[in-house]
């Protein structure tokens, strides 16, 4: 009789299952995490559409997007031509929202901490073991690196202000969304290096901002390029933001369509030096209309209502100037 | 007519037979499909880095460099430590139950030994994070530390995500096989052995040592590598609490990586498909490893007590 | 001589102590972990616990109220799926090798089942990864139910060998006796009355995969909403206890204890009253 009735019971739920489903799956970087999942809430509850999106990382929302088992992949390090090619030629860079890049630490007794260029890098080399090599104020404390331990976005920003402040940097390590750290521990996601961080005196790692914020973690505040200290915040991004966009070589790119935008170590005296886009990856010729159309619907709102949501989450919304372009792109995509 | 009903029912017998033999064979089957596939994968990985790659401790994704030595160290060290921990205790509990009388106490104490193996390794490594992480960071770290410092193992910088807080966690996850089977092992031991010893005068513990453990040995090897295969497959528990890091260090302070748990962290996330395959060679290594260490175990086991083991 | 031969005997039954109380140290200390876990699960979990836990979909950070329903619901679906596929490969596999095992063929299968049950779990959900996931170009509840479900054929299998073997003989010979054909009587009789100890195997394997997290991480995957689709991703009480447990928010961990405690509770209650009312299955 219990098994007629387990039966039942479960061929009832599969047929209502099959009736409400989610519409449209994406997995990538954990760096815009907090603010997406707030966007399908919201999305969910205005359009009844449901966007399940999973924090993988961006090198595994790349791989999933491009393998088809994903709608849309979500990173914060854009594809380089080679890699688009190699993967076919039909993947679109949707900028969604721009965020910082926090250097977090946990040191008990010090509160505040100033970080130049050659002294972040030499802490990430692991040619600066202990914290009062960093202040001789500070304790006589082993620094305990944290970094990712997955194919990251917000990695492949950090490498890259370090692969550009500094050459050691470049020539030991490079940049990338994973590269051979020579020191540290790993953690999963933006979320697990900030867990590291909580939980072990003593380390640093680099962390998207909100989860810094969220985890009350303190941050440093580091040397721009116009040479002041300045901390993470929404002003800094927008400002960092701001000063890239007054550039030459990337006022072209946008001119032709090409978002795949670096904002780190930008002009400004209020610009803070590591900071990075986000984009969502979509197919130019979408294969199923109901699906294409739901997705194309899905991008509008995110530039358009979204962005409201973005600041209280310290996210920086996307300029203007460049939001009516993007805009332009997701209306030329082919359903 | 008789005739014909017992040819009806022949065929029901040989269509019987049949469909449940392919729901039996179809296990074999499975596993070869399993192998094959793995093969399949990590055919471009193999290609590409050839048998060096078990031997190469560079993990660089950014430039497709790889290499599996970080991997199987962790993996061996990690299980190797869960060994050293679980052995003398599992074996220590296991007489208790087995040569200590009758009581209600103990049989407590025994349910909550197989109770240790029921708790899911998701919820272990939960507790590993906040609990036994910072109490290894804190308490034993610095006591080893301080008592055996001079050793290299002992030295460098506390860290609660460790090779020592993961193979603490395997001991305890491994520890109800060792006693359970190494009871069994003990139980299977013909009382005449026993009842000769205690004849003789000796002591319990004497009875054991002379009469139990003798015979017993070959089962009792068999349990320590069957809770060694075991720690060799554990994924969750220990991804959470070892540190991520694919690099072979000498302090069991130190951060470290295994097979399984470098799989289960960047499987979904492979930058490439040389990435992915690399992956799968990895876990083709692992089975490789878990396969010949449970086989071996379960002979020893099934020589001593003459049953299977799960 | 006397003297020595009673200070041998204290030295003897000194040691006797020592030693036997070293063993029942080694049972307490190993019983310290246990105590530890389900204490913490306890304690941190019974907090988070409330209605909106189990009705609830996850909240993003920063809102409160937010559960694991989805998750829960979601973990039974996956079992289900899981025995849909494991059980008739586990039972009739095991029926099987009780009834016609006894030769090389059988052999081979049993070893088959025991190498299975040492494989990884890790391992298995790459490999259905590759068969299914790769294929169907989506995560899936279905990949996931087929990771869990060769999970679970070794011990169904050894089960149903075993329960069915121990039926007396004397049943089967006489439902001959009355006529009925050999296949008949396997099922209708011997069966049956193997059934108990059958069934008792398949819950304790149905607690085993209910506590397993790798094997779902690329197969099943995730879900943020209420999804019973057997063709897409699906949350399941593991995957999201991990990730929450190694998200920094307080929120989320607090949810992976209380998580944590409805799945120890799920899984401890089948084990422990399985165990005690049927002695006689053995390992598994």
């Amino acid at each position: 009789m219990f098994k007629k009735l387990g039966v039942l019971m479960l061929a009832s739920v599969l047929l209502i299952g099959m009736a409400a489903a989610a519409n449209l799956n994406g997995a990538g970087a954990t760096f815009p995490y907090p603010l997406y999942m707030k966007w399908n809430n919201v999305y969910a509850k205005e359009t009844g559409v449901k966007v399940n999106y999973q924090g993988i990382g961006s090198g595994g929302g790349q791989r999933q997007f491009i393998a088809g088992i994903t709608d849309f992949g979500g990173s914060d390090a854009p594809m380089t031509d080679k890699q688009i090619n190699s993967a076919g030629g039909d993947v679109l860079h949707i900028p969604t929202v721009m965020g910082a890049v926090a250097v977090s630490y946990n040191l008990s007794g010090v509160g505040s901490l100033n970080l130049d260029a050659d002294t972040l890098a030499g802490i990430f080399l692991g040619k600066i073991k202990k914290w009062n090599q960093v202040d001789s104020s500070f304790p006589d404390k082993d620094i305990i690196v944290c970094h990712r331990s997955d194919g990251s976005g917000t990695t492949d920003i950090f490498t890259s202000y370090l692969a550009k402040v500094s050459l050691d940097w470049a020539s030991k390590v490079g940049a990338g969304n994973a590269v051979a750290w020579p020191v540290g521990l790993g953690g999963k996601g933006n979320a697990g290096v900030a867990g590291l961080i909580k939980v072990n005196d003593g380390s640093i790692g680099y962390v998207e901002l909100s989860y810094a914020i969220e985890n009350k973690l303190t941050v440093a505040a580091l040397k721009n390029k116009a040479g002041i200290y300045v901390v993470p915040s929404l002003d800094s991004t927008s400002a960092a933001a701001d000063g890239a966009l007054n550039s030459k070589k990337v006022k072209q790119l946008i001119a032709s369509g090409d978002f795949r935008l670096d904002l780190t170590n930008a002009l400004g005296a209020r610009s803070y030096p590591i900071v990075g886009m986000t984009w969502l990856l979509v197919h130019k010729k979408q294969a199923d209309a109901k699906k294409g159309q739901a997705l194309v619907d899905y991008l509008k709102w995110v530039l358009n209502d979204g962005q409201q949501y973005a600041p209280e989450l310290l996210y920086a919304p996307l300029p203007q100037n460049i939001k009516s372009k993007v805009l332009a792109v997701v209306e030329g995509i082919k359903i | 007519m008789i005739k014909q009903q017992i040819q009806k029912r022949n065929k029901g017998d040989t269509w019987f037979k049949a469909i449940t033999f392919s729901f039996a064979a179809s296990i074999p089957l499975l596993l070869l499909a399993l192998v094959v596939v793995l093969i399949n994968k990590s055919w471009l990985g193999f290609s590409a880095f050839g048998w060096g790659f078990v031997f190469s401790s560079v993990w660089d994704p950014l430039n497709d460099h790889y290499g599996a030595l970080p991997f199987i160290f962790g993996t061996l060290m990690s299980a190797f430590i869960a060994l050293l921990i679980a052995v003398p205790l599992g074996l220590g509990c296991a007489i208790y139950l087995s040569e200590i009388s009758q009581s209600k106490f103990k049989e407590y104490v025994a349910v909550m030994v197989e109770l240790l193996a029921a708790i899911p390794s998701v919820v272990y490594g939960l507790w590993g994070i906040f609990v036994l992480g910072p109490w290894v960071a804190k308490v034993v770290q610095p006591l080893l530390k301080n008592t055996l410092g001079f050793l290299p193992i002992f030295q460098g910088s506390y860290s609660g995500s460790s090779l020592l807080t993961a193979g603490i966690i395997l001991a305890i996850m491994i520890l109800p096989t060792i006693t359970v089977i190494s009871r069994e092992v003990f139980q299977v031991v013909p009382h005449s052995l026993r009842e000769s010893a205690l004849a003789l005068g000796a002591t319990r513990w004497e009875t054991f040592k002379l009469a139990v453990f003798g015979p017993a040995t070959s089962g009792i090897i068999g349990a320590v590598i069957l809770g060694l295969g075991r720690a060799l497959g554990e994924t969750m528990a220990v991804t959470m609490v070892i540190g991520n890091r694919p690099k072979i260090a000498a302090s069991l302070f130190a951060p470290a990586y295994t097979l399984a748990s470098v799989i289960a962290n960047e499987f979904a996330e492979a930058t490439s498909w040389l990435n992915l395959s690399v992956l799968v060679e990895l876990a083709l290594i692992l089975l490789v490893i878990t396969i010949f260490v449970n086989g071996l175990a379960r002979l020893l086991i099934w020589k001593t007590t003459g049953k299977l083991i799960n | 001589m006397e003297n020595n031969w009673e200070t041998n005997k204290l030295k003897r039954y000194l040691k006797n102590n020592l030693f036997l109380g070293a063993a029942l140290g080694c049972a307490l200390v190993a019983v310290i972990p246990l105590l530890s876990v389900l204490g913490y699960v306890f304690i941190q979990g019974v907090g988070a616990i409330n209605l909106d836990f189990f009705t609830r979909l996850p909240a993003p950070v920063g809102d409160t109220g937010g559960g694991m329903g989805n998750a829960i619901v979601g973990t039974f679906i996956l079992v289900g799926l899981a025995c849909v596929v494991g059980l008739p490969i586990g039972i009739f596999g095991g029926i099987w090798l009780a009834l016609y095992g006894k030769s090389k063929r059988g052999f081979y299968i049993r070893y088959a089942a025991d190498v299975l049950s040492s494989i990884p779990t890790i391992v298995i959900g790459i490999f259905v990864y590759v068969l299914l996931v790769a294929t169907m170009k989506k995560f899936s509840a279905i990949a996931g139910g087929v990771a869990l479900g060769l999970i679970m054929i070794p011990t169904v299998t050894r089960t149903t060998e075993e329960m069915v073997k121990m039926v007396p003989r004397t049943l089967y010979e006489a439902g001959l006796a009355l006529g009925l054909p050999e296949w008949k009587v396997t099922m209708k009789v011997v069966f049956r009355t193997a059934w108990n100890g059958i069934f008792t195997g398949v819950i304790l394997a149905v607690a085993r995969v209910m506590g397993e997290t790798a094997p779902l991480l690329f197969t099943a995957f995730n879900s943020m909403y209420w999804n019973f689709r057997p063709d897409e991703p699906m949350a399941s009480l593991t995957v999201q206890i991990y990730n929450y447990a190694i998200s920094p928010y307080a929120e989320w961990q607090a949810q992976a204890w209380a998580g944590s405690l409805t799945l120890v509770l799920i899984v401890l209650t089948i084990t422990l009253v399985v165990r005690r009312f049927s002695k006689r299955v053995t390992y598994g």
